[in-house]
Protein backbone atom coordinates (compact mmCIF):
# COMPACT_ATOMS: atom_id res chain seq x y z
CA UNK A 1 0.00 0.00 0.00
CA UNK A 2 2.09 2.86 -1.28
CA UNK A 3 0.33 5.86 -1.08
CA UNK A 4 -1.37 4.72 2.42
CA UNK A 5 -0.71 7.67 4.55
CA UNK A 6 1.10 6.71 7.93
CA UNK A 7 -1.42 8.50 10.25
CA UNK A 8 -4.12 6.02 8.73
CA UNK A 9 -2.07 2.94 9.19
CA UNK A 10 -1.29 4.37 13.04
CA UNK A 11 -5.24 4.96 13.88
CA UNK A 12 -6.30 1.48 12.26
CA UNK A 13 -3.61 -0.03 14.47
CA UNK A 14 -4.98 1.99 17.53
CA UNK A 15 -8.64 0.71 16.53
CA UNK A 16 -8.30 -2.52 15.83
CA UNK A 17 -6.29 -2.84 19.31
CA UNK A 18 -8.84 -0.99 21.04
CA UNK A 19 -11.71 -3.30 19.77
CA UNK A 20 -10.08 -6.31 21.06
CA UNK A 21 -11.57 -7.31 24.54
CA UNK A 22 -12.00 -10.39 26.45
CA UNK A 23 -10.34 -13.73 26.18
CA UNK A 24 -7.68 -13.74 23.56
CA UNK A 25 -6.82 -16.36 21.25
CA UNK A 26 -3.35 -17.37 20.05
CA UNK A 27 -3.89 -15.74 16.85
CA UNK A 28 -5.46 -12.69 18.21
CA UNK A 29 -2.35 -12.74 20.72
CA UNK A 30 0.14 -13.00 17.47
CA UNK A 31 -2.10 -10.49 15.69
CA UNK A 32 -1.99 -7.84 18.68
CA UNK A 33 2.08 -8.59 18.70
CA UNK A 34 2.48 -7.52 14.77
CA UNK A 35 0.00 -4.40 15.17
CA UNK A 36 2.00 -3.27 18.01
CA UNK A 37 5.11 -3.69 16.14
CA UNK A 38 3.93 -2.32 13.23
CA UNK A 39 2.64 0.72 15.26
CA UNK A 40 6.08 0.98 16.74
CA UNK A 41 7.82 0.65 13.49
CA UNK A 42 5.73 3.63 11.92
CA UNK A 43 6.54 6.39 15.18
CA UNK A 44 10.25 5.12 15.14
CA UNK A 45 9.76 6.26 11.31
CA UNK A 46 8.05 9.31 11.66
CA UNK A 47 10.58 10.48 14.69
CA UNK A 48 14.14 9.63 12.61
CA UNK A 49 12.40 11.95 9.41
CA UNK A 50 11.72 14.39 12.14
CA UNK A 51 15.13 14.06 12.72
CA UNK A 52 16.38 14.38 9.50
CA UNK A 53 14.93 17.92 9.21
CA UNK A 54 14.23 17.45 5.67
CA UNK A 55 12.72 20.16 5.10
CA UNK A 56 16.17 21.64 5.06
CA UNK A 57 16.92 19.68 1.77
CA UNK A 58 13.62 21.66 -0.04
CA UNK A 59 14.13 24.94 2.12
CA UNK A 60 17.97 25.75 1.89
CA UNK A 61 20.33 22.97 0.09
CA UNK A 62 18.08 22.51 -3.23
CA UNK A 63 17.63 26.13 -3.86
CA UNK A 64 21.63 27.00 -2.40
CA UNK A 65 22.92 24.19 -5.22
CA UNK A 66 20.89 25.06 -7.59
CA UNK A 67 22.04 29.03 -7.19
CA UNK A 68 24.95 28.00 -7.51
CA UNK A 69 25.28 25.63 -10.49
CA UNK A 70 23.63 28.70 -12.29
CA UNK A 71 26.34 30.63 -11.15
CA UNK A 72 29.07 28.49 -12.39
CA UNK A 73 27.39 28.44 -15.89
CA UNK A 74 27.07 32.32 -16.08
CA UNK A 75 30.60 32.73 -15.05
CA UNK A 76 31.98 30.05 -17.36
CA UNK A 77 30.06 31.88 -19.96
CA UNK A 78 31.88 35.11 -18.94
CA UNK A 79 35.03 33.17 -18.86
CA UNK A 80 34.65 31.92 -22.18
CA UNK A 81 33.46 35.21 -24.17
CA UNK A 82 36.25 36.84 -22.13
CA UNK A 83 38.94 34.24 -24.35
CA UNK A 84 37.08 34.83 -27.09
CA UNK A 85 37.44 38.34 -27.31
CA UNK A 86 41.10 37.80 -26.94
CA UNK A 87 40.66 35.10 -29.67
CA UNK A 88 38.82 37.54 -32.43
CA UNK A 89 41.99 40.10 -31.37
CA UNK A 90 44.54 37.77 -32.13
CA UNK A 91 43.04 37.05 -35.19
CA UNK A 92 42.90 40.75 -37.00
CA UNK A 93 46.53 40.56 -35.85
CA UNK A 94 47.84 37.85 -38.06
CA UNK A 95 47.33 40.04 -41.33
CA UNK A 96 50.33 42.26 -39.66
CA UNK A 97 52.21 39.39 -39.07
CA UNK A 98 54.75 37.10 -41.77
CA UNK A 99 52.93 34.25 -42.70
CA UNK A 100 54.45 31.61 -41.07
CA UNK A 101 53.44 33.18 -37.71
CA UNK A 102 50.42 34.22 -38.85
CA UNK A 103 49.21 30.74 -39.85
CA UNK A 104 50.89 29.43 -36.45
CA UNK A 105 48.72 31.88 -34.52
CA UNK A 106 45.35 30.85 -36.68
CA UNK A 107 45.85 26.89 -36.11
CA UNK A 108 46.11 27.94 -32.29
CA UNK A 109 43.54 30.35 -32.19
CA UNK A 110 41.12 27.55 -34.24
CA UNK A 111 41.88 25.10 -31.06
CA UNK A 112 41.22 27.55 -28.66
CA UNK A 113 37.54 28.31 -30.24
CA UNK A 114 37.40 24.09 -30.71
CA UNK A 115 38.16 23.92 -26.63
CA UNK A 116 35.87 26.72 -25.74
CA UNK A 117 33.20 24.65 -26.65
CA UNK A 118 33.46 22.44 -23.22
CA UNK A 119 30.99 25.64 -22.35
CA UNK A 120 28.11 24.36 -23.81
CA UNK A 121 28.58 20.97 -23.00
CA UNK A 122 28.57 22.06 -19.07
CA UNK A 123 26.23 24.04 -19.74
CA UNK A 124 23.92 21.23 -20.99
CA UNK A 125 25.29 18.88 -18.06
CA UNK A 126 24.28 21.20 -15.23
CA UNK A 127 21.07 21.14 -16.72
CA UNK A 128 20.54 17.90 -16.56
CA UNK A 129 21.96 18.13 -13.00
CA UNK A 130 19.66 20.97 -11.75
CA UNK A 131 16.24 19.01 -13.45
CA UNK A 132 17.54 15.55 -11.19
CA UNK A 133 17.78 17.99 -8.09
CA UNK A 134 14.19 19.51 -8.67
CA UNK A 135 13.39 15.85 -8.80
CA UNK A 136 14.68 14.99 -5.62
CA UNK A 137 13.17 17.70 -4.05
CA UNK A 138 9.62 16.80 -5.25
CA UNK A 139 10.04 13.05 -4.02
CA UNK A 140 11.38 14.88 -0.24
CA UNK A 141 8.16 17.04 -0.30
CA UNK A 142 6.25 14.18 -0.67
CA UNK A 143 7.92 11.53 1.95
CA UNK A 144 7.59 14.73 4.55
CA UNK A 145 3.77 15.38 3.68
CA UNK A 146 3.42 11.29 3.87
CA UNK A 147 5.16 11.30 7.09
CA UNK A 148 3.27 14.58 8.43
CA UNK A 149 6.67 16.11 9.47
CA UNK A 150 6.02 19.72 7.71
CA UNK A 151 3.46 21.79 8.97
CA UNK A 152 0.01 20.56 10.03
CA UNK A 153 -2.30 22.55 7.82
CA UNK A 154 -0.05 22.69 4.78
CA UNK A 155 -2.06 22.57 1.62
CA UNK A 156 -1.97 18.74 -0.01
CA UNK A 157 1.04 19.52 -3.37
CA UNK A 158 -0.15 19.32 -6.91
CA UNK A 159 -0.60 15.55 -8.33
CA UNK A 160 2.51 14.51 -9.85
CA UNK A 161 1.47 14.98 -13.94
CA UNK A 162 3.47 13.01 -16.19
CA UNK A 163 5.12 15.49 -18.96
CA UNK A 164 4.71 13.87 -22.23
CA UNK A 165 7.01 15.21 -24.96
CA UNK A 166 4.79 16.92 -27.83
CA UNK A 167 7.71 16.05 -30.30
CA UNK A 168 10.27 13.32 -31.60
CA UNK A 169 13.14 16.04 -31.26
CA UNK A 170 12.10 16.60 -27.19
CA UNK A 171 11.72 13.30 -27.03
CA UNK A 172 14.88 12.37 -27.77
CA UNK A 173 16.68 15.37 -26.29
CA UNK A 174 18.64 13.98 -23.75
CA UNK A 175 21.91 16.11 -23.33
CA UNK A 176 25.33 15.06 -23.85
CA UNK A 177 26.01 11.16 -22.44
CA UNK A 178 28.75 10.81 -20.56
CA UNK A 179 32.15 9.93 -22.03
CA UNK A 180 32.23 6.44 -21.37
CA UNK A 181 28.71 5.41 -23.00
CA UNK A 182 28.94 8.51 -26.05
CA UNK A 183 29.42 7.65 -29.35
CA UNK A 184 32.64 8.84 -31.42
CA UNK A 185 32.90 11.30 -34.55
CA UNK A 186 33.73 7.74 -36.19
CA UNK A 187 31.10 5.37 -34.53
CA UNK A 188 28.23 8.23 -36.06
CA UNK A 189 30.26 8.59 -39.31
CA UNK A 190 29.90 4.44 -39.90
CA UNK A 191 26.26 4.69 -38.39
CA UNK A 192 25.26 7.26 -41.66
CA UNK A 193 27.63 4.81 -44.09
CA UNK A 194 25.23 1.90 -43.40
CA UNK A 195 22.33 4.34 -44.63
CA UNK A 196 23.84 4.67 -48.34
CA UNK B 1 32.46 21.59 -58.15
CA UNK B 2 33.60 24.61 -56.30
CA UNK B 3 31.56 25.16 -53.16
CA UNK B 4 30.06 28.92 -53.31
CA UNK B 5 31.19 30.76 -49.92
CA UNK B 6 28.94 34.07 -50.43
CA UNK B 7 25.86 31.66 -49.57
CA UNK B 8 23.91 32.71 -46.79
CA UNK B 9 24.87 30.25 -44.19
CA UNK B 10 22.10 30.31 -40.83
CA UNK B 11 23.29 28.77 -37.63
CA UNK B 12 21.34 27.81 -34.97
CA UNK B 13 22.02 27.28 -31.31
CA UNK B 14 19.93 28.51 -27.89
CA UNK B 15 24.05 28.81 -26.33
CA UNK B 16 24.95 31.75 -27.61
CA UNK B 17 28.89 31.49 -26.88
CA UNK B 18 28.25 28.13 -29.54
CA UNK B 19 27.06 30.45 -31.97
CA UNK B 20 30.08 32.83 -31.59
CA UNK B 21 32.34 29.43 -32.08
CA UNK B 22 30.50 27.80 -34.98
CA UNK B 23 30.63 31.83 -36.46
CA UNK B 24 34.34 32.63 -35.69
CA UNK B 25 35.46 29.32 -37.30
CA UNK B 26 32.93 29.36 -40.08
CA UNK B 27 35.02 32.79 -40.93
CA UNK B 28 37.94 31.07 -41.18
CA UNK B 29 36.58 28.82 -43.71
CA UNK B 30 35.92 32.10 -45.77
CA UNK B 31 32.36 32.01 -44.87
CA UNK B 32 31.29 35.23 -44.12
CA UNK B 33 27.54 35.91 -44.55
CA UNK B 34 26.29 33.70 -41.46
CA UNK B 35 23.19 34.59 -39.76
CA UNK B 36 22.29 33.48 -36.51
CA UNK B 37 18.96 31.89 -34.64
CA UNK B 38 18.85 30.56 -31.34
CA UNK B 39 15.75 28.24 -31.71
CA UNK B 40 14.21 25.90 -33.86
CA UNK B 41 11.02 28.60 -34.31
CA UNK B 42 13.08 31.44 -35.16
CA UNK B 43 15.37 29.66 -37.55
CA UNK B 44 12.31 28.45 -39.74
CA UNK B 45 11.08 32.01 -39.91
CA UNK B 46 14.57 33.37 -40.99
CA UNK B 47 14.36 30.32 -43.28
CA UNK B 48 11.20 31.40 -44.64
CA UNK B 49 12.28 34.79 -45.47
CA UNK B 50 15.70 34.42 -46.41
CA UNK B 51 17.88 33.08 -49.41
CA UNK B 52 20.24 30.62 -47.49
CA UNK B 53 22.75 27.85 -48.75
CA UNK B 54 23.17 25.92 -45.31
CA UNK B 55 21.95 25.31 -42.34
CA UNK B 56 23.95 23.99 -38.98
CA UNK B 57 22.00 23.96 -36.09
CA UNK B 58 22.02 22.46 -32.52
CA UNK B 59 19.56 19.80 -31.33
CA UNK B 60 18.94 20.25 -27.99
CA UNK B 61 16.53 23.78 -28.16
CA UNK B 62 13.09 25.24 -26.90
CA UNK B 63 10.89 25.60 -28.12
CA UNK B 64 11.22 23.97 -31.39
CA UNK B 65 13.96 21.26 -31.42
CA UNK B 66 17.14 20.72 -33.92
CA UNK B 67 14.80 17.51 -35.46
CA UNK B 68 11.43 18.91 -35.42
CA UNK B 69 13.17 22.38 -37.59
CA UNK B 70 14.81 19.73 -40.06
CA UNK B 71 11.18 17.81 -39.88
CA UNK B 72 9.59 21.48 -41.32
CA UNK B 73 12.57 22.12 -43.71
CA UNK B 74 11.87 18.93 -45.26
CA UNK B 75 8.52 19.58 -45.52
CA UNK B 76 8.56 22.82 -47.21
CA UNK B 77 8.52 22.65 -50.72
CA UNK B 78 11.20 25.56 -50.95
CA UNK B 79 13.47 24.41 -48.28
CA UNK B 80 13.36 20.45 -48.87
CA UNK B 81 16.59 20.26 -50.39
CA UNK B 82 18.46 22.81 -48.05
CA UNK B 83 21.48 21.49 -46.79
CA UNK B 84 21.23 20.80 -43.27
CA UNK B 85 23.82 19.91 -40.80
CA UNK B 86 23.29 19.02 -37.27
CA UNK B 87 25.58 19.72 -34.57
CA UNK B 88 24.33 18.44 -31.17
CA UNK B 89 25.73 16.44 -28.11
CA UNK B 90 23.06 14.06 -28.65
CA UNK B 91 25.40 10.91 -29.46
CA UNK B 92 22.97 7.70 -29.06
CA UNK B 93 22.39 5.68 -32.28
CA UNK B 94 18.57 6.49 -31.83
CA UNK B 95 19.10 10.56 -32.45
CA UNK B 96 21.37 9.68 -35.43
CA UNK B 97 18.74 7.43 -36.71
CA UNK B 98 15.81 9.63 -36.24
CA UNK B 99 18.07 12.46 -37.79
CA UNK B 100 18.81 10.76 -40.69
CA UNK B 101 15.38 9.32 -41.29
CA UNK B 102 14.43 13.20 -41.35
CA UNK B 103 16.97 14.02 -43.98
CA UNK B 104 19.58 15.10 -42.21
CA UNK B 105 22.74 15.78 -44.38
CA UNK B 106 25.35 15.33 -42.09
CA UNK B 107 26.13 14.83 -37.98
CA UNK B 108 28.31 16.29 -36.07
CA UNK B 109 28.35 15.24 -32.37
CA UNK B 110 29.75 17.72 -29.94
CA UNK B 111 32.94 18.68 -28.82
CA UNK B 112 33.75 18.88 -32.53
CA UNK B 113 37.05 20.40 -33.81
CA UNK B 114 37.56 22.30 -36.48
CA UNK B 115 38.60 19.67 -39.76
CA UNK B 116 35.47 17.56 -38.60
CA UNK B 117 33.10 20.83 -39.36
CA UNK B 118 35.47 21.65 -42.84
CA UNK B 119 34.96 18.27 -43.84
CA UNK B 120 31.10 17.65 -43.18
CA UNK B 121 30.23 21.40 -44.70
CA UNK B 122 32.48 20.49 -47.82
CA UNK B 123 30.78 16.90 -48.15
CA UNK B 124 27.10 18.24 -48.28
CA UNK B 125 27.88 20.79 -50.53
CA UNK B 126 29.80 19.34 -53.12
CA UNK B 127 26.72 17.11 -53.11
CA UNK B 128 24.58 19.37 -52.76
Amino acid sequence: MPDQNPEQIERAVREVLGSLSGDLTTTEISLLGELEALGREVARAKSEIAALRVDDINDRHIPTATDELDAVVEHTATATNEILDVCEGLEKLQTKLPAEHADALGVAVTRIYEACSFQDITGQRITKVVSALKVIEQRVSDVTRRFGTTTENAPAPEPEVAITPETEGRALANGPQLPTAASSQADIDRLLASFD
Amino acid sequence: MAIDKNMNVLIVDDYKTMLRIIRNLLKQLEFDNVEEATDGAEALAKLRAGNFGLVISDWNMEPMTGLDLLKEVRADSRLKSLPFIMITAESKTENVVAAKQAGVSNYIVKPFNAETLKEKIEKVLVHA
